[in-house]
């Protein structure tokens, strides 16, 4: 469990989205925040779970159907989008990109995060909908409740991504 | 009580040196007695690569790319600069406050 809070500005992220697009804005929110001194913990439920499962996390992908935003990287009607291996382009595009920009792959931006003092938790509802366990899960996550994550998150700043 | 080594140095509101070219390695080591941080020579390790990258790109390195080329990881630098690396190093190395997403 999470120390108790040292008086310290803190920032809860809750991420229930797994597509690649959606797992860098949790990422690099708590990795800014960690940079300059506020303490973070990071709550993943549903297809956020994704983001920290090990055999996901390398693999996450863009959506191309369904998703109006595809521009500037690669724009895609939503009738081409359906097109088997659309996704995987884009999805490769989007990693060229943000590679470009120094920003690590997620497998490895996780990683950096919970070096950086970030504390990582899996929500239990969701792990046992999608029948994960704690070891699917990168090995410094925890699984937690709601109910545990309510009191966690005491006096923080929250966030829904 | 303020060391007289930063009387002559000017400052931004929030603690960062105005002129990054003004930096010494004095006034460094006065900066981080102001801010409660015992300087060792893995600080200054951060530091001088800090420094060195500054004067040849005019900017100051990432978080991620220090960790990348120095023999310091993520969570030695952590431990060194408690209160947030980016931060914390980048006011002793005289550089301005870090705008950088990473």
């Amino acid at each position: 469990m999470a120390e108790k809070s040292n008086g310290n500005r803190k920032l809860c992220i809750i991420t229930s989205k797994g597509s690649l697009d959606m797992a860098y804005i949790p990422l690099i929110l708590a990795n800014s925040a960690r940079m300059t001194g506020i303490d973070v913990e990071l709550f993943f439920t549903f297809w956020g779970l994704d983001v920290i499962t090990k055999k996901k996390m390398g693999g996450l992908n863009v959506a191309t159907v369904g998703n109006p935003s595809m521009h500037p990287w690669f724009h895609i009607p939503t009738l081409m989008g359906v097109i088997p291996g659309m996704s995987a382009a884009a999805s490769w595009m989007m990693r060229r990109e943000i590679g470009k920009l120094d920003f690590p792959p997620v497998p490895e931006f996780v990683q950096l995060i919970i070096d950086s003092g970030a504390n990582v938790y899996g929500c239990k509802m969701s792990m046992d909908m999608m029948k994960l366990t704690k070891d699917d899960l990168v090995d410094e996550a925890e699984v937690l409740g709601a109910m545990e994550f309510m009191e966690l998150s005491e006096g923080a700043q929250l966030l829904l991504v | 009580m303020t060391n007289p080594i930063l009387e002559k140095v000017e400052f931004d509101d929030d603690g960062f040196m105005i002129d990054p070219n003004a930096w010494t390695a004095e006034i460094g080591e006065a900066i981080a007695v102001r801010e409660d941080l015992p300087l060792t020579d893995r600080h200054w390790v951060v530091i001088n690569f800090a420094r060195q990258e500054f004067e040849a790109n005019d900017e100051a390195p990432t978080l991620r790319r220090i960790t990348k080329t120095t023999d310091v990881d993520t969570k030695e630098l952590y431990k060194l600069f408690p209160g947030g690396p980016a931060k914390k190093a980048a006011m002793v190395a005289g550089l301005g406050k870090p705008t950088g997403c990473i």
